[in-house]
Parts: structure tokens; C-alpha cells; sequence
């Protein structure tokens, strides 16, 4: 049972296998780009959970509450940063997409690879 | 002047990223380069004066908005940062001052100011990675650097780029990730994000299973961003298809920047507090850095395309960087330090040189350089000089780095002798790479086919010229007199090696 109450963790290794399995096996370049944001999106999971507090509020600073317990902001600081570089590098890796389309009319990596070799 | 010297840290990552929004501005392609070259040569200055700053050991501590440092951000430059800023601006500035032709060839007059503010990105985050000592600031940074330099890539002139490019993307993130995740770890174990702070925190729970996994994630994460062999396949495609004069400024830096952070962090947070982290560290780097030496030099051996063939030739040669570090001691990592400093001289003049080349020819191939050197001596006169830099011949500065190196591998024990024999080998191999580029220009005369590709070649414009024969002079004079980059990277090795018990 311990095992299961890190459910959190097994969210996070789960999705990022997921993740990591489409970049690597999937040959149509979108799906490789999605599998990209899934494994990005697992360590964004990761750094959340962390932040978390058991019991604890948002972090907001109330008059005459002296006891109160509060969650961790930072992670979710790092967070919004890491996400923000994870949306720039998708739009990258997508308008490259798109240009690779304009100059070889496919976006399966294997046909790439065959017109490269003529 | 030193209220401005206080703030030399922040203003050398402020510097480039200012100008870059203000080269988009601009327009007109000329004044872009110009702005570009200052902006470029401004961070070099200041490389150079926190340089002189730090010669003797000591390190400059900047608070970033005066936040006191494990909560605010710290800024903080020692020798080993200083060597690497002197790479990263003079490789860039180098690139710089020879860039129009060149880039006039390779990228449309109205994509050029974009061009421009991706480059002055792309150092500004290689500049932000090495001033910073913080290991989230490091990833954001790595991220500006690596995003940019995607963008440089893809506007090489050969449809090739966007595959490759496409490729160093995913390799590039993937990478940046695992070094996420690593940071996440030791977050999670220790609270802090600060280098220096982790360093001491860490030692409570050194040898707990996610510190174990987090110097796994960041080891590997850096080493395929560092293109340390066998993770090394985005790099030779990456460097053949872009621009000419990005190849020139990334193949210098790019790699080293990503081998700096891992020693950094490697030798600050992990090798103290892990037992037998040390020979975790050798092992895991010594065979990959002797594969690599002697795999890509047999490779670019036989490889027919100019730029490839030197792409090849840099695998090896960040071997030679990781096989210095692997021996964990004083003189190996001050020979992996020199050998940073003294390729990347090597390979910016030999990839300026290609530059050169690629003014008038098209296809850089081998059997297209035939007979060129009557044309152009003056290029291939450079060829050869830093090809010998590159083989390390005495009195150029090659030769420096692998006599350091070959000094501490006779130090390191039993194994010594063998990896002396690899490095000789391997230096042999180089001999005939270079040679077969040199015997065909020099002494082959032109067939059929290559001199329909060399009519109307004449000597590269002399701006081009100029970068070329200051990288040169470079090497030898590094060569002649190398009392300042060996003194830097001795101090650098030293402070990494202080941290080890």
C-alpha cells in the first residue's frame, strides 16, 4: 500500500515513459513534437506535486491568521517559467514542422530520410 | 567606472540581450551587423576585464536586485567561468567581424535583422549559463541559448538544415529535461536551487536514492547536450547544413558551455558528498571519451564533405576534453580546461577558413577543392597553419593542451600508457584528415568536374580574410606564449578540486 500512496510519482514516471516512448518510435514528426510535451508536462507534474503541502493553503498573506499553513510557491514559480520555455520550444519545434512540409511535401521521418538519401 | 565595474556580471548577459530587440528594430542589415559586432565585442571587453578580475583565484559574488543569496538570485564569476566567457565573446566576436559576405550568401536582406537578434540570444543565454549559480537559472538560460541556436541552424541555406535541426530539437530538449529533472530531485531533497547552497545541504541526505537518480538524470541529460559520444548523432548533421559563420561560432562554444555545467555541477555537489563518485564519474566518462577519440576520427577520416568531416573531428575532440576530466585530478581537468580553450581556437579558424571556401564554392566537397589553392593561397595557407594547431604540432597552441594532457595521463596510474597511445593515435589520424584536405588543394590538379565548380573563384573577401588570419595568429600566439589560458584554467581546476574531500 505504500507504494500506492506515492500515486503522484507514478503519475509523473508513467506519463513521461509515455512521453519519451513517442519521441523515440513514432516517425510522423507532430506526433514526435506531442510526445515532447507530454514528457515535459510529466516534470512539470513532478515539480508541482512537491510544492505541495499536506493541509496547506495558497500562499496569501491574511491579517490574524497565525497558525495557518501554507504550500510551497517556489515550485510553481519554476514551474510557469518551465512551461513558458516548453510552449516556445513547441512553437519552434512545429514551424519547423511546417517548413519541413513547404521544402519536402511529407512530415514522416522515414520518407525524409529516403529523399535525403537520393 | 567602478560603479560600473560592480555590475560587470549582470551587464555581461544584459549587454546582448538589449541589443537584440533593438537589431529587429533596426532594419537595415548593415547597421544590424554593426550594432551586433559592438554588442558582441562590449561582452567581450567585459569577459576580459572579470578575467583579469579573477586571475589570481578569487571569484565575484553579484546579487541580482540585492536579494541576499540562497532565496535571490546569485550571480557569480570564478576562473573556470572566466575562461569559458573568453571562448564564448571572442569565438562570437571573431565570428562576427567576417560575417557579412558570408551571411549576404547564406540568408535573404530582410531575414538578416532576425538573424542578427538570434544570435545576440544565443550568447546572451551561453553567457547568462556561465554567470549565473543558480541551477534553475541555468536551465532557463540553456533554453534561450539552445532555442536561438535552433533558429541560427535552421536558416542554413540547404533544405537539409530543418531535418537536422529538427533532430537537434528533440535531442536538445530531451536533454535540457533530464537536467530538469535532476534539479527537480535535489530541490526536493535539499530546498534549494542555489550551487553553492546545495553543496553544503546535500550532505545530509548524500546516498539517498534520489540524489543517486538526480546525478544520473543531470549526468546524461548534459553529456547528450555536450554531444559526449555515443550521444553525439544530432551534432555532425546540425553543423554541416547551418550557416556557414554559425557553424564558426557554434562549433567553438556551444558544447563546451554544456560540458561546463556538468563539471560544475559535478564537481561542486556530487563528488564530495557521494561515495566513490569518483571512479562512478571516470568509468562512466573514461571509455565513452576513448571511443570517441579514436570512432570519430576514423570517421572523419574517410568523410567526403569538408564540414561534416570537421564536425566529425569535434566528437573527438570533446573526447579529449571529457578523457582530461575523467582522470579527476588538478592536471587532467587543467588540460580538459586548456583543451576548451585551445579547440575551440583550432576549430573557429578551421571553420572560418571553410567559410572562406564557401564564398565561391558550392558543394563543400572534398573532390571540389581540387588545384583551389592556386586560387585562393591565402585561405589555404590558413587551412594548413590551424590545421597544424589542430594536430598539435609544437609552438601552436594545440600542441600545449595535448602536452598537458599526455602529462597528466602518465600521472594517472596504470593505465597511463594506454590512453597516451590512444591520444597519439588519434593525433596520427588527425595528420591524415587534415593532409588529405591539404594534398588535394595543393597538389591535385583540378579534373573536369571540379574546375566547372571553381570558375570565376577567387580569393574570399578580405574582412572574411581577416577574422581567418586573427584566429590563426590566435593559435600561435596561444602557441608561443600560453601563460594566460594555462594560468586560468589551472585556477579553475584548482577551485574544482578544492571541493573534493
Amino acid at each position: 500500500m505504500a507504494l500506492l500512496e506515492l500515486y503522484h510519482y507514478w503519475v509523473f514516471a508513467v506519463l513521461l515513459m509515455i512521453g519519451f516512448y513517442a519521441v523515440i518510435a513514432k516517425l510522423n514528426l507532430i506526433k514526435k513534437l506531442i510526445g515532447l510535451s507530454l514528457f515535459q508536462a510529466a516534470v512539470f507534474l513532478l515539480y508541482i506535486t512537491m510544492g505541495k503541502v499536506e493541509g496547506g493553503t495558497a500562499p496569501i498573506f491574511v491579517d490574524g491568521a497565525i497558525d495557518q499553513l501554507y504550500s510551497n510557491p517556489l515550485p510553481q514559480v519554476l514551474i510557469l517559467t518551465a512551461i513558458v520555455v516548453g510552449i516556445s520550444t513547441l512553437a519552434l519545434g512545429l514551424s519547423i514542422v511546417v517548413r519541413i512540409q513547404e521544402e519536402y511535401d511529407t512530415i514522416e521521418e522515414h520518407e525524409i530520410q529516403e529523399i535525403d538519401r537520393q | 567606472m567602478s560603479a560600473l565595474q560592480a555590475h560587470l556580471p549582470a551587464l555581461q548577459v544584459i549587454v546582448p540581450m538589449l541589443t537584440a530587440p533593438l537589431v529587429i528594430l533596426v532594419k537595415e542589415r548593415r547597421l544590424c551587423w554593426a550594432a551586433t559586432l559592438l554588442a558582441s565585442l562590449c561582452a567581450l571587453a567585459i569577459a576580459v576585464s572579470l578575467c583579469i578580475d579573477v586571475l589570481n583565484g578569487d571569484y565575484i559574488r553579484y546579487l541580482m536586485g540585492s536579494w541576499p543569496a540562497p532565496w535571490g538570485i546569485e550571480l557569480k564569476v570564478d576562473a573556470f567561468s572566466a575562461l569559458l566567457l573568453l571562448i564564448v565573446n571572442g569565438a562570437s566576436s571573431l565570428a562576427l567581424l567576417g560575417a557579412t559576405a558570408s551571411i549576404d550568401r547564406d540568408i535573404e536582406s530582410s531575414r538578416q535583422p532576425l538573424f542578427y537578434a538570434a544570435w545576440l540570444l544565443a550568447l546572451a543565454g551561453l553567457n547568462g549559463i556561465l554567470v549565473t549559480a543558480d541551477a534553475f537559472n541555468i536551465f532557463v538560460f540553456m533554453e534561450i541559448s539552445a532555442l536561438a541556436s535552433y533558429v541560427l541552424i535552421a536558416a542554413g541555406p540547404n533544405r537539409r538544415a530543418l531535418p537536422a535541426v529538427f533532430k537537434y530539437l528533440i535531442m536538445g530538449t530531451i536533454g535540457a529535461t533530464f537536467y530538469l529533472i535532476g534539479v527537480g530531485l535535489i530541490y526536493l531533497m535539499t530546498g534549494t536551487l542555489n550551487i553553492a547552497d546545495m553543496e553544503l545541504r546535500i550532505h545530509g541526505v548524500a546516498d539517498q536514492r534520489p540524489i543517486l537518480v538526480a546525478a544520473g538524470f543531470i549526468t546524461v541529460g548534459l553529456a547528450l547536450k555536450a554531444a559526449v559520444f555515443p550521444l553525439h548523432i544530432w551534432l555532425p548533421n546540425a553543423y554541416t547544413y547551418a550557416p556557414n559563420m554559425v557553424t564558426v561560432f557554434l562549433a567553438a562554444c556551444a558544447t563546451k558551455v554544456s560540458l561546463y555545467i556538468l563539471l560544475r555541477i559535478d564537481f561542486f555537489v556530487f563528488q564530495q558528498n557521494l561515495s566513490g563518485h569518483d571512479f562512478q564519474f571516470s568509468y562512466f566518462l573514461m571509455p565513452l571519451s576513448l571511443l570517441a577519440i579514436l570512432i570519430a576520427s576514423a570517421v572523419a577520416m574517410f568523410e567526403p564533405n569538408l564540414k561534416r568531416l570537421l564536425a566529425w573531428s569535434s566528437v573527438a575532440q570533446i573526447g579529449y576534453i571529457t578523457l582530461g576530466a575523467s582522470l579527476v585530478s588538478v592536471a587532467g581537468l587543467t588540460a580538459s580546461l586548456l583543451h576548451m580553450f585551445n579547440h575551440a581556437l583550432a576549430k573557429g579558424a578551421l571553420f572560418l577558413v571553410l567559410a572562406c571556401l564557401g564564398m565561391s564554392l558550392r558543394h563543400l566537397r572534398i573532390d571540389n577543392i581540387a588545384g583551389i589553392a592556386k586560387q585562393m593561397p591565402w585561405t589555404m595557407a590558413a587551412f594548413v597553419l590551424a590545421g597544424l594547431s589542430l594536430i598539435g604540432v609544437p609552438g601552436t597552441a594545440g600542441f600545449i593542451s595535448k602536452w598537458y594532457l599526455i602529462t597528466a595521463a602518465l600521472d594517472s596510474g596504470p593505465w597511463g600508457p594506454a590512453l597516451i597511445a590512444v591520444i597519439i593515435i588519434s593525433s596520427l589520424m588527425a595528420v591524415v584528415y587534415i593532409w588529405r584536405i591539404v594534398e588535394i588543394a595543393y597538389f591535385k590538379p583540378a579534373d573536369e568536374q571540379a574546375a566547372d565548380n571553381q570558375e570565376g573563384v577567387s580569393e574570399a573577401p578580405l574582412l572574411l580574410l581577416l577574422a581567418t588570419w586573427i584566429a590563426v595568429a590566435l593559435n600561435f600566439y596561444f602557441g608561443l606564449s600560453a601563460a594566460i589560458p594555462v594560468e586560468l584554467a589551472d585556477s579553475a581546476a584548482r577551485i574544482l578540486m578544492g571541493h573534493m574531500r
